[in-house]
């Protein structure tokens, strides 16, 4: 079982997820250049934090055309776990995986803070694991996290059962209070907080349980017994 | 931009006739003060080098530290503050790229950033709140982009940084001991640019930053890229890696000019290059143009014919532009040439080692009495008092500037901003704190009792995480050092940290000085700044909730300290008194006392108590737990005190300690043991933060109340202003 970990230009969360996939969750991860093939033999794929091309023109949006996204694309046609995290996140919503945008926090500063998130969907693979209503402790940081959408998209992202997480209190003004969705189909999820900087104790001042849950979904959903 | 009439002297006795106008660009520009340090040199020796864990190779520009099994830390603080103090943006983001650089340098990767900051009167300048927030902003945008957090700080305002800012960055970088460059380089070597093009950004940059900020030259305040630097950053560990690098040195001040000088000087080898060769971002740059240049995220790598193609293949990955621009040769000359012609030729080891100076000092005539003062009336409401001093700028939370870091990216930050010293882990199972801390209004009062506070309190924030202290970087601020009242106050500093590093036997492993320091109204106040790293080897002590009954214990004697403090200057407007002295002694066997408590799991939280006294120190304690506290002020160890002074006097080498109530007798036993002052003053408990004297309260402030002035206090003034 493995798990590639794409680094573009600019990415800076690769290798904390590298080493959460690897040493924590004892996943088989590897870090893929964005113009380098995907590998043949894997099993998901995460997209990780950072400030891919300087976060210039806008968040996420140069990234979203490397060579690498036409591959993302086709897998996860094919149903592969993809997870996007942070700009992550906003790469999948620019390349048109995710629908929506992401706009500056309404404290139209970087927000670098712990707070909680609810599961409002716990059938994609990232949440299998977790319960409904489960608060998860986790960390953010982003500047442009706000995530905005507009009526239709969030009637049918409420239809479709696309909304993976909301904040369990106000953080940067999102639409209805969203942190992270999923596609249509539920294998691409993106979420703004950072699973990765909250699933182990030492670094998580709450509890860092709920937030291992994300990575034990994987483990699960990838056939890997915990 | 040139040289003084004997320095110009000097130059033509060395090379034997008269430079030419590159030439004296070129030494110009490294006999800055900023780059050669003449004026501070020779005072500099006297700091203590050496120690079991510092690793000292030809040619770092950071200091490197062996924390075992085969790792090693590395270190550099730098201050960009006259670039800053006309472009706060541009200029505090600079400045932390080029300390970044610094650590990259070594071979070590940068895993975490401190910045210290000063500005004026936030309260009632807008022009500081504007330096103040655009600092921060650029600070912020920097660091966040490369992904490296931004652990810890400090800040304060004072009068005396009015229409100047001091912004000081300080940075660590781990790695293992094996992979750091060995700075080696033969004859025939290439020499190759790396990162951003050069342009006409930070001309002279180093010479504006060695004189007095007479104009608002935004032209010496470089550009900042943090795209390309982070960049840069994975380039060069790429080319680590696949042992691509010979010798390394990262483009600061003075450009090329300094980087190449400096380079050859330090490996005992001659330099040859080409300008026309340099990667450009204008058209039509002259030579001196080029060789003074500070365009920022620039790497200056020697690597060998064998590596060059690999090292090419890495910069071509990441779409870094880079230029082979030179050669290594056999002599010492440095050799400048533009396509075949040569246009400046000169000795490396001359100049990159400038005549240096001994400069007059004497002891400033402001000192005489300032001790001397008429103490001011104890105020009627002590409860008032106290939630003023909560809302100082200088006491009150800065949560608005470090939530705007990212201080978690890396996933090494186990204790975050915001507590006493921040705590990474480590690849090998260990813990490294850092602090650092400045205070000017103690410096001004008296600079040795000052700078010695200042490091006594870095040393007890690191401590306060369970680390023993394992080495110190200085950052030497002062105004016009060619006044001898300033050059005396540097010089009593630069003895001062002596005397406590040999002290407590903790190595100076780097440092700065930042001379010229001055404002329209007159120099900054003596502002030298401390920084500490502590290594733990088990476990950090992360501070745990406290609950309803837990126990507080002070440690130290509290005494009629209140010169400088925050009470005096903020609540009365005075500037005078003793400042707090630190009995080194005693400071050693209660750092030395706590260390033991802590590993000994006794403790749930350790608190240093500092800037606002005993009361500010207690209420934090309070504010951050949610809950209030009875404290006795007849049992507070003190020389015989007002309450004021009581409560907000800065003594050094306090402490507070929280205890469970059945942890509290073996605790006290062994702090008896060690012979160290200490008393049970009181118990955590209700909604009030509660000081009284027998049983006669003297100070009564509801929690929340104090909370909502010290959390929002700073953010306030800058998001509503």
């Amino acid at each position: 079982m493995k798990v590639a970990v794409i680094v573009f230009p600019g990415s800076n969360c690769d290798r904390d997820m590298h080493h959460v996939l690897t040493d924590v969750f004892h996943l088989k991860s590897q870090l893929v250049w964005h113009t380098d093939e995907l590998p043949k033999n894997i099993d998901a794929i995460v997209l990780p934090g950072g400030f891919s091309y300087g976060d210039r023109l806008r968040a996420g949006v140069i990234a979203a055309h490397s060579p690498v996204i036409k591959d993302v694309k086709k897998m996860a046609e094919k149903g592969m776990p993809i997870l996007g995290v942070c700009n992550g996140f906003q790469i999948l919503v620019e390349s048109g995986l995710l629908p929506g945008a992401l706009l500056k926090n309404t404290s139209l500063n970087f927000m670098c803070k712990w707070t909680e998130i609810i599961v409002k969907n716990n059938k994609t693979p990232f949440t299998n694991k977790l319960k409904l209503d489960q608060r998860i402790p986790i960390a953010i940081a982003n500047g442009e996290g706000r995530y905005y959408a507009d009526e239709k998209t969030l009637a049918l992202l409420k239809k479709n059962n696309q909304i993976v997480f909301t904040y369990a209190e106000e953080v940067n003004g999102a639409s209805l209070g969203i942190a992270g969705i999923s596609n249509k189909t539920g294998n691409v999820v993106g979420m703004m907080p950072h699973p990765e900087r909250s699933a182990e104790q030492i670094i998580n001042p709450n509890n860092s349980k709920p937030a291992s849950l994300i990575f034990e979904s994987l483990l699960n959903t990838l056939g890997v017994t915990a | 931009m040139s040289l003084t009439p004997q320095e110009s002297k000097y130059l033509e006795k060395k090379i034997g006739r008269k430079p030419n106008p590159l030439e004296l660009q070129i030494v110009a520009a490294e006999w800055s003060e900023h780059c050669s340090y003449k004026s501070s040199k020779k005072h500099l020796k006297i700091l203590p080098k050496e120690g079991k864990r510092v690793i000292s190779g030809p040619g770092y520009d950071s200091g490197v530290l062996d924390v075992g099994d085969g790792y090693v830390v590395t270190v550099h603080i730098e201050s960009h503050n006259h670039p800053s103090a006309v472009e706060p943006y541009g200029g505090a983001a600079t400045g932390v790229g080029g300390v970044i650089r610094d650590i990259l340098s070594a071979g070590t990767r940068p895993i975490a950033l401190l910045d210290g900051l000063r500005f004026g009167n936030i309260q009632k300048d807008k022009h500081a709140q504007w330096l103040f927030k655009n600092a921060v902003r650029g600070i912020a945008d920097y660091g966040n982009c490369l992904g490296i957090p931004t652990i810890g700080g400090e800040i304060e305002f004072d009068k005396c940084f009015t229409n100047y800012a001091l912004v000081d960055v300080a940075s660590i970088g781990f790695g293992k001991k094996e992979n750091l460059i060995q700075n080696r380089a033969e004859k025939g070597d290439y020499v190759v640019l790396i990162g951003g093009s050069t342009g006409r950004d930070g001309i002279g940059g180093s010479q504006f930053a060695s004189d007095k900020l007479e104009a608002e030259n935004r032209s010496a305040v470089q550009i900042p890229d943090p795209f390309i630097e982070k960049l840069v950053i994975e380039v060069i560990l790429e080319a680590r890696n696949q042992k691509c690098i010979k010798a390394m040195k990262d483009l600061g001040g003075g450009g090329l000019s300094c980087a190449i000088s400096e380079t050859a000087d330090a490996l005992g080898v001659g330099i040859e290059l080409d300008l026309s060769l340099v990667h450009k971002r204008e058209q039509n740059m002259s030579p001196s143009e080029l060789m003074v240049s500070e365009s920022q995220e620039r790497m200056l790598v020697i690597t060998d014919l064998k590596k060059l193609g690999t090292l090419k293949k890495i910069c071509e990955k990441f779409r870094v532009p880079y230029s082979v621009i030179g050669r290594v040769k056999k002599d010492t000359l440095m050799e400048v040439k533009l396509d075949k012609n040569t246009v400046a030729k000169l000795p490396s080891q001359v100049v990159a080692n400038a005549p240096l100076l001994d400069r007059p000092f004497s002891k400033p005539k402001y000192m005489n009495g300032i001790e001397k003062i008429k103490k001011p009336k104890t105020p009627k409401d002590l409860s008032l008092t106290l939630l003023k001093m909560l809302s100082n700028p200088n006491i009150a939370s800065k949560q608005w500037v470090y939530t705007q870091y990212d201080h978690e990216v890396g996933i090494r930050t186990v204790v975050k901003p915001g507590s006493d010293g921040s705590v990474l882990r480590l690849d090998n199972g260990k813990f490294l704190a850092a602090k650092i801390d400045g205070n000017s209004k103690h410096c001004y009062i008296n600079p040795r009792d000052g700078v010695i506070g200042c490091f006594d309190e870095a040393c007890r924030n690191v401590v306060c995480t369970g680390a023993k202290p394992i080495g110190m970087v200085d950052h030497l601020q002062f105004g016009n050092p060619e006044d001898p009242e300033i050059f005396w106050t540097f010089k009593e500093s630069v003895q001062a940290i002596t005397d406590y590093a040999k002290y407590f036997e903790i190595p100076c492993v780097g440092g700065k000085v930042s001379l010229y320091n001055e404002t329209d109204e007159g120099p900054i106040k003596p502002t030298p700044l401390i920084g500490v790293l502590g290594l733990i080897e088990k476990k950090p002590l992360i501070s745990q909730k406290i609950e309803d009954g837990d126990l507080i214990i002070a440690l130290g004697t509290t005494k009629d300290e209140l010169g400088g403090s925050e009470y005096y200057e903020y609540i009365h407007d005075l500037v005078g008194g003793k400042c707090p002295v630190v009995d080194m002694r005693s400071s050693k066997k209660t750092q030395d006392g706590v260390l033991d408590v802590i590993s000994k799991g006794l403790v749930k939280v350790v608190h240093d108590c500092s800037k606002g006294g005993l009361a500010v120190a207690v209420s934090k304690l309070c504010i951050t737990n949610d809950i209030g506290c009875k404290v006795s002020l007849d049992k507070v160890p003190s020389e015989k005190l007002l309450h004021d002074e009581l409560l907000f006097s800065e003594s050094h080498s306090r402490f507070l300690l929280v205890v469970k109530p059945k942890d509290e007798t073996k605790t006290m036993s062994i702090l008896k043991q060690k012979g160290i002052t200490h008393a049970r003053i009181g118990v955590f408990s209700g909604k009030d933060i509660l000081f009284q004297e027998k049983s006669s309260s003297v100070v009564r402030v509801r929690v929340d109340k104090a909370q909502e002035k010290w959390l929002n206090s700073l953010g306030g003034l800058v998001t509503h202003g």
